[in-house]
């Protein structure tokens, strides 16, 4: 069960070498689930950190950002790069999208939470009610992302010109680049186009994967396994997977999109 | 399906009130600092003081999500510590491979970008 009592130590002949006792006061399930997590964070932290020391060896961009043009000579400032929304063509929204999605995953952690709750309490109908609103976030913040991902991917009405070195004439010419891919990125050095992808990817990948996991919950919610085992724990194990996927988040959203 | 013949009987609890009340206070806090965040990235010039206010914010975010959206505050000293402790070391890796990297531009042997 989810909470040993340490009572079992007390006075009782049995000692903690007999079992019955969890370590570190948690199931076996829940602390593998942390120990995952732990890992998981390593990758993530690999992941950022190399992005922000690749990122403090290119030149920052100095000017106001007003004046604020693409060039892959310097890395650019989040404001002018994310700034477009659906259906609003040619308009600055500066991060405006990129909030949204924030609040999106910020909110289906909140109603992951209330989930966990419900099962506490064995309340079936109120876990699903929350873990179907857990999945429509996380659906929702991955089409957010699709689309972003798209607009990134096709670029902006004007492009920005790249001075390439041509190896046939020896001569350095001027080449109009439009939208970013691993082998061009009109926003910034071509680094810049790398870890976003990587980055937003991975989580992207992480997110879809805690969809399917919670979709999975819901499902044997409906058929009643919980209710038979007569314990709602792996609501609580795959809730801690969901939130990490959103703290995950809220670092990318620092270091991507704020700094 | 057969297993519908003999479904347990389950007690369902009331909802616990004060604990539920106390969640939406954390996510209203976490949606605070989002929006503060948002006022600073529009009227403070980019700098490190900026990149350092938003470190922080962003380090109580996620005190606020482990603490209590996984719960990890309420559990045993012993795992809080085993999972905070490793990240700890992982936020001064940060620092010292961004100070790296800022003292690798300096030295500039490579041509980003052209």
């Amino acid at each position: 069960m989810s909470s040993p009592s340490s009572a079992a130590h007390g006075t009782s002949a049995v000692s903690v070498w007999d079992g019955g006792s969890s370590p570190l006061g948690v199931s076996y399930g829940k602390l593998m689930m942390w120990i995952f997590l732990l890992s998981d964070a390593f990758t993530f932290s690999g992941l950022l950190i190399t992005y922000g020391m690749v990122r403090s060896m290119h030149p920052a961009y100095t000017g106001s950002p007003e004046a604020f043009q693409f060039s892959t000579q310097y890395w650019p400032i989040p404001e002018k790069v994310y700034e477009a929304i659906p259906f609003f063509h040619g308009l600055e929204a500066p991060l405006v999208f990129v909030g949204l999605m924030t609040f999106i995953l910020i909110m289906s952690s909140v109603t992951m939470v209330l989930a966990v709750e419900a099962g506490h309490r064995m309340d079936r109908i109120a876990v699903q009610k929350w873990m179907l609103w857990t999945i429509l976030g996380g659906l929702t913040f991955l089409t957010c992302q699709a689309w972003e991902w798209t607009h990134f991917i096709v670029g902006t009405d004007t492009p920005t010109m790249k001075t390439v070195f041509d190896t046939v004439t020896g001569l350095s010419k001027q080449v109009p680049i439009t939208g970013a891919n691993l082998h061009v990125n009109q926003y910034g050095p071509q680094d810049f186009a790398d870890f976003f992808f990587f980055i937003t990817g991975f989580h992207g990948f992480h997110v879809f994967s805690g969809v399917c996991l919670n979709f999975l919950i819901y499902f044997r919610t409906v058929t009643g396994t919980y209710n038979r085992r007569g314990s709602y724990e792996m609501v609580e194990k795959v809730g801690l997977y969901w939130h990490f996927v959103d703290l995950v988040w809220v670092f990318v959203f620092t270091f991507f999109y704020l700094v | 399906m057969a297993h519908h013949s003999h479904e347990p009987e389950v007690t369902v609890l009331p909802p616990d009130r004060e604990k539920i009340k106390k969640l939406w206070t954390v996510a209203g806090i976490l949606g605070v600092i989002t929006a503060v965040e948002f006022i600073i990235a529009f009227t403070m010039p980019h700098g490190v003081l900026k990149t350092s206010i938003f470190v922080l914010m962003t380090i109580v975010k996620a005190a606020y999500i482990v603490g209590e959206f996984m719960h990890l505050r309420h559990e045993v000293k012993v795992l809080m510590w085993s999972i905070v402790l490793p990240m700890v070391f992982i936020i001064w890796m940060l620092v010292a491979f961004v100070y790296e990297g800022m003292k690798f531009s300096e030295v500039n042997f490579l041509n980003f970008g052209s």
